[in-house]
């Protein structure tokens, strides 16, 4: 076998695969077919979000104008920032560029860190303005109870939806913090860099979906 | 294991060894303990709610007690041991040494796979055993996600980490069939079991989020009371059942499909014909695969929702049932002018064959929509699934672990028995099912504990067969794990079987080959002479 | 031993006979298979003395024959199927109301009149019957197998169930959705009487010296004042007569078509579709009705104006 072959110590990977290549190639691959689960996964919230809008779109129009158009904007302009240095640090690691890797990777962690803290602000103010769904929930409505359970519908959505996406985003800063420790140890070469690449299909992915969530939960109210 | 040459089973022995395996084939063994304990444990709680039955007002358990021995029998059967008996067991072991493969792509990924389902199990079984659950399988809300006393989070979230072995294992299958196959292994050489298991891999991959989405959103409804699925509150409880059927109707393939796979193995090894209509069992394959996520609405016929829904997917539920025909066609033609052995592993397809055409034809019942609204959640129901997946899913998987147990374990059990074996299976199981499907249309509603006396005759028939059922799964365990010490060398291929599973020795080196094989025959080509 | 249940409504003959047809279909081809496998395993079996000689490997005809076949026969089916349940899910417009409320573990059944009964339904033999049905918990399911007909039950809104009954005598009803721990025990059974026998015993249900006025629905309209508004003409309210099933055009331009669903939306949460042409100004009755009188007003307000109701005196 030709891995076999090879003495175990400099063999750059790992022994299932026939070469790098192929190594390479099924990584991609694997992240590809996980970012289609993904898809799905939040298809589902998607789908739900879709009917119930269908159901009462009065009451999420209303809804959706008390979220915070100005912090949801400012987030995406981060988060697509944060793609951008996402695409630097491949082209970085591509061209074996480890100080300017390590660099790229710690700004989009802070990038990514920085969405979270923005979206932290947002979710504080809604749950002091009371739009927490749950028993705390309030929403003044001509005609009490029934907007008010239509519009805590959008928020339990909204707050799933935008939850799920952090806890993705948090994940992907975690990620990125395990590549940045090994890039600093030298381990990414021009020639080797699949897990930075396939870190970065994640993150881009990771920033898709606030694309579509964007205008779903800041911009169906209209003109506030 | 006292042979002198080094082969996975003896490449160590420690506790460590297995747990901290990355090998596909030990990892197939550890699922293999896995799902026969879970399939025990699910087939204990069938044999009480039986007895149960046994009479019209059953005093056995209470009634609150049977709501939660069908629920737990209903989650582990489906969720811990269809979905994934054959791809994690006979899918890890064999996908490949199939196509000629050292691993999977991603073994660490594969062990992960492994714990994840485990601590799925232990969520959902010990919320079993603090008080259960009384939800039935389905979890049908609001019932599940407010009204229910018992502990639905934990088995939910159970279920859900479960979904997610069964994701990282659908990928890891992907990711290996389509970069590792073995030179001239081109996609039309691949064996049809590895078509069934890429093709379900899929299956895994794009409805399991859905479920685990689902299930999330009746977890969290029930801690944060919030109003998702709570009419109350403004939710619709039929979204939740689009949810739960855009899975669970596609895992009715997952569970289906991979058998089907196995058939296509064993059916031309044991009439040494090549598989009729190669080409026609991939399209249908995969003709199952993607019209089986069109279907869910079949089972939300008189659940409120639109007759106009009701018609398009009663049609397209007929449309699916065509690949399946297709199948069952092509199996019986091999047949012609083969030269048919009667081993054990035959008798299992052979008898699901019968099985799941009487399975599939009762399908129609149900898919027929003036019909349905009668059959609709009776007893007619009960019958028709165990015909797929206990009469189909389940022969196929024990005549698959006959098949492949001299590879997988080096020895041979004795056939006399496991053909006994095989017919007491086969009469026991019509004799517990069939009777459902007449009691089922007399009107028989399913999940009753306890049932009017006109009911009772069919009842019995079905405890009755139940019992012989029951001792029909202890002989096999018995025998295999016999044979797994004591029993004779089987040699490296006793069927004289094609595929490379078979050119490699018995039980399989570590890297599965000595050298890396070179694929340059078509599948299953028993005609050429090359095996005797 | 019986191999089917006692048959008792129009369509159920039908959905008998379709489901007899489907057994001889899957005999048929259930034998087909079978006999074709044994006389195969006998006739090829090993060591057997057989022309095995150029066996084919495909054959496409074949594959198409036995693909063409079965879906034809199958489409015949489901023409059959789609006939029969779009015509148990549609109620002539004449067929007498009555209503059905399900809770965990009970059925309660009102007719028009008020007559109330737990876990028993008497109808009259030979005429329609529509059931107006919903659930004040989870979801439940109506099940008659002497009709061949079940509804699921949903809480907080409505599905509709009907049937003509065509033999005298009483048949079980079943909850067939799983609906808790009593769910086996949610049995009750359909009484079938004939109309003159019917109408005694709708009468006999009647409190002697009780005011003329018994439908419980009609009741609430007045005493509720709801026709203070929803007058013929000239009220702030839409006219309410005959609006069931008619299509309204809401004031976002949206249209509805006015079933149980809608009206019983209007009552509890009266701003979520507002009729174009009124002002949003009707009050929410949710909390000041019981879920059973909402179910009674629901199904006057379906009766009333449509030439099956008396219009009540403001």
């Amino acid at each position: 076998m030709k891995g076999d072959g090879m003495a175990e110590s400099t063999r750059a990977f790992a022994e299932q695969f026939d070469d790098p290549l192929q190594q390479k190639e099924a990584a991609q691959a694997g992240m590809w077919v996980f970012l289609v689960t993904e898809v799905l996964f939040f298809g589902a919230l998607l789908t739900a979000y879709t009917v119930y809008r269908h159901l009462y779109p009065a009451a999420f129009r209303e809804a959706s104008r008390r979220t915070d158009l100005a912090l949801g904007s400012i987030n995406t302009a981060v988060l697509l920032t944060s793609s951008f240095t996402m695409a630097l640090c491949v082209h970085a690691a591509k061209t074996g560029r480890r100080a300017a890797l390590v660099a790229l990777l710690a700004l989009t962690m802070a990038l990514g860190a920085g969405f979270l803290a923005i979206k932290g602000v947002e979710w504080a103010r809604e749950i002091h303005e009371h739009l927490l769904p749950g028993p705390s929930f309030e929403f003044p409505s001509a005609y009490p109870g029934e907007a008010g359970r239509q519009a805590q519908l959008f928020f339990v959505l909204y707050f799933v939806m935008t939850g799920v996406h952090a806890l993705h985003l948090v994940i992907g800063i975690v990620l990125l913090g395990v590549l940045a420790f090994f890039a600093a140890l030298g381990r990414y070469r021009s020639d080797y860099y699949t897990p930075v690449e396939v870190a970065g299909l994640y993150w881009h992915f990771v920033d898709i979906v606030w694309i579509f969530l964007y205008p779903l939960l800041y911009l169906v109210g209209g003109p506030r | 294991m006292s042979d002198a040459r080094a082969h996975y089973l003896n490449a160590g022995h420690s506790m460590r060894s297995w747990l901290l395996t990355k090998d596909h084939k030990r990892i197939a063994l550890l699922y293999l303990a896995s799902v026969t304990a879970l399939f025990f444990v699910g087939g204990s709680a069938a044999v009480m709610f039986r007895l149960q039955l046994l009479t019209p007002h059953g005093h056995l358990v209470l009634p609150e007690t049977y709501n939660k021995l069908f629920t737990l029998h209903g989650i582990v059967m489906v969720f811990f041991f269809l979905v994934p008996a054959v791809p994690t067991v006979l899918g890890n072991f064999l996908i490949p040494l199939m196509i000629g493969a050292k691993d999977l792509a991603f073994p660490r990924i594969n062990l992960l796979s492994w714990y994840l389902f485990i601590a799925g199990a232990a969520l959902a079984l010990g919320a079993t055993l603090y008080g259960g659950v009384d939800t039935g399988w389905t979890f049908y809300t609001p019932y599940s996600s407010v009204f229910s006393n018992t502990y639905v989070v934990a088995t939910v979230m159970g279920i859900f980490v479960a979904g997610f072995s069964s994701i990282l294992t659908g990928l890891n299958f992907i990711v290996t069939i389509h970069k590792m196959r073995a030179p001239g292994l081109r996609w039309f050489r691949l064996p049809l079991f590895v078509w069934a298991i890429y093709a379900t891999s899929f299956m895994f991959v794009l409805a399991t989020p859905v479920l685990a989405m689902a299930l999330l959103l009746v977890g969290l409804e029930r801690v944060l009371h919030l109003g998702i699925f709570n009419p109350a509150l403004g939710g619709d409880p039929l979204l939740f059942q689009h949810f739960f059927w855009f899975y669970s109707h596609p895992a009715v393939y997952i569970m289906v499909l991979p058998a089907m796979g196995v058939i296509s193995e064993l059916i031309p090894c044991f009439s040494r014909r090549r598989l009729f209509g190669y080409e026609f069992v991939v399209m249908a394959t995969f003709g199952i695969a993607f019209l089986g996520f069109l279907v869910w609405g079949h089972h939300m016929f008189v659940s409120g929702q639109s007759a106009f829904a009701g018609l398009v997917f009663s049609f397209l539920s007929f449309v699916v049932a065509v690949p399946s025909a297709i199948k069952v066609f092509n199996w019986t033609a091999t047949l012609y002018k083969g030269r048919i052995r009667f081993h054990t592993p035959m008798l299992y397809a052979l008898g699901f064959i019968g099985l799941f055409t009487i399975g599939g034809l009762t399908g129609l019942f149900l898919a027929t929509l003036g019909v349905d609204v009668h059959v609709h959640d009776t007893y007619f129901v009960i019958a028709h699934f165990h015909y797929i997946m206990v009469g189909g899913s389940v022969m196929a998987y024990l005549g698959g672990i006959h098949y492949w147990w001299p590879k997988i374990s080096g020895k041979m059990y004795p056939d006399a028995l496991g053909r006994w074996a095989a017919v007491l299976i086969f009469v026991g199981f019509n004799l517990t099912f069939f009777p459902q499907f007449i009691v089922g249309y007399l009107g028989m509603p399913r999940r009753f504990y306890m049932y009017p006396p006109e009911f009772q005759v069919y009842n019995v028939f079905s405890t009755a067969g139940a019992s012989i059922l029951a001792l029909g799964y202890l002989l096999p365990l018995g025998y295999l794990l016999w044979s797994f010490w004591y029993g004779p060398d089987a040699g490296d291929n006793p069927w004289g079987a094609s595929g490379l599973e078979w050119k490699t020795s018995s039980p399989p080196p570590v890297r599965n080959f000595e050298t890396k094989p070179v694929v340059d025959e078509e599948p299953y080509d028993y005609e050429g002479g090359r095996y005797g | 031993m019986r191999f089917v249940p006692p048959l008792a409504s129009v369509i159920g003959s039908q959905v008998d006979g379709l489901f007899w047809f489907l057994c001889g279909l899957s005999a048929f081809f259930a034998a087909l298979i079978a006999g074709t496998i044994l006389f195969f395993c006998i006739r090829y079996r090993e060591g057997a003395d057989a022309d095995r000689s150029h066996p084919p490997p495909r054959n496409l005809p074949l594959e198409l024959t036995w693909i063409a076949i079965p879906f034809a026969i199958m489409l015949g089916v489901y023409w059959r199927g789609a006939q029969l349940f779009l015509r148990e899910r549609k109620p002539p417009p004449d067929a007498q109301q009555v209503l059905v409320v399900a809770k965990q573990w009970m059925w309660k059944t009102q007719q028009s009149n008020g007559r109330a009964e737990i876990n028993e339904l008497h109808v009259p033999l030979g005429r329609p019957t529509k059931l107006l049905m919903t659930s004040q918990d989870v979801i439940h399911s109506f099940f008659v197998p002497a009709f061949r007909l079940k509804q699921d039950v949903l809480p907080d809104r409505y599905t509709t169930l009907w049937f003509t009954p065509t033999r005298v005598g009483e048949f079980r009803f079943f909850c067939s959705q799983y609906c808790g721990m009593g769910h086996a025990s949610m049995i009750g059974r359909v009484v079938v009487m004939r109309p003159k026998d019917f109408e005694k015993w709708l009468a006999s249900g009647r409190t002697p010296g009780a005011p003329q006025e018994q439908d419980p629905g009609r009741i609430l309209f007045r005493r509720k004042g709801c026709v203070a508004c929803h007058r013929k003409v000239d009220g702030q309210g839409p006219p309410l007569e005959g609006i069931f099933g008619k299509t309204v055009l809401l004031s976002d331009g949206r249209t509805i078509v006015a079933d149980e669903d809608y009206l019983l939306e209007s009552i509890l949460y009266p701003a979520a579709k507002i009729v174009a042409g009124y002002p949003n100004i009707m009050p929410s009755y949710k909390g000041q009705l019981t879920p059973e009188e909402e179910s009674q007003l629901v199904s006057y307000l379906e009766r009333y104006g449509t030439g099956r109701q008396k219009e009540p005196r403001p």
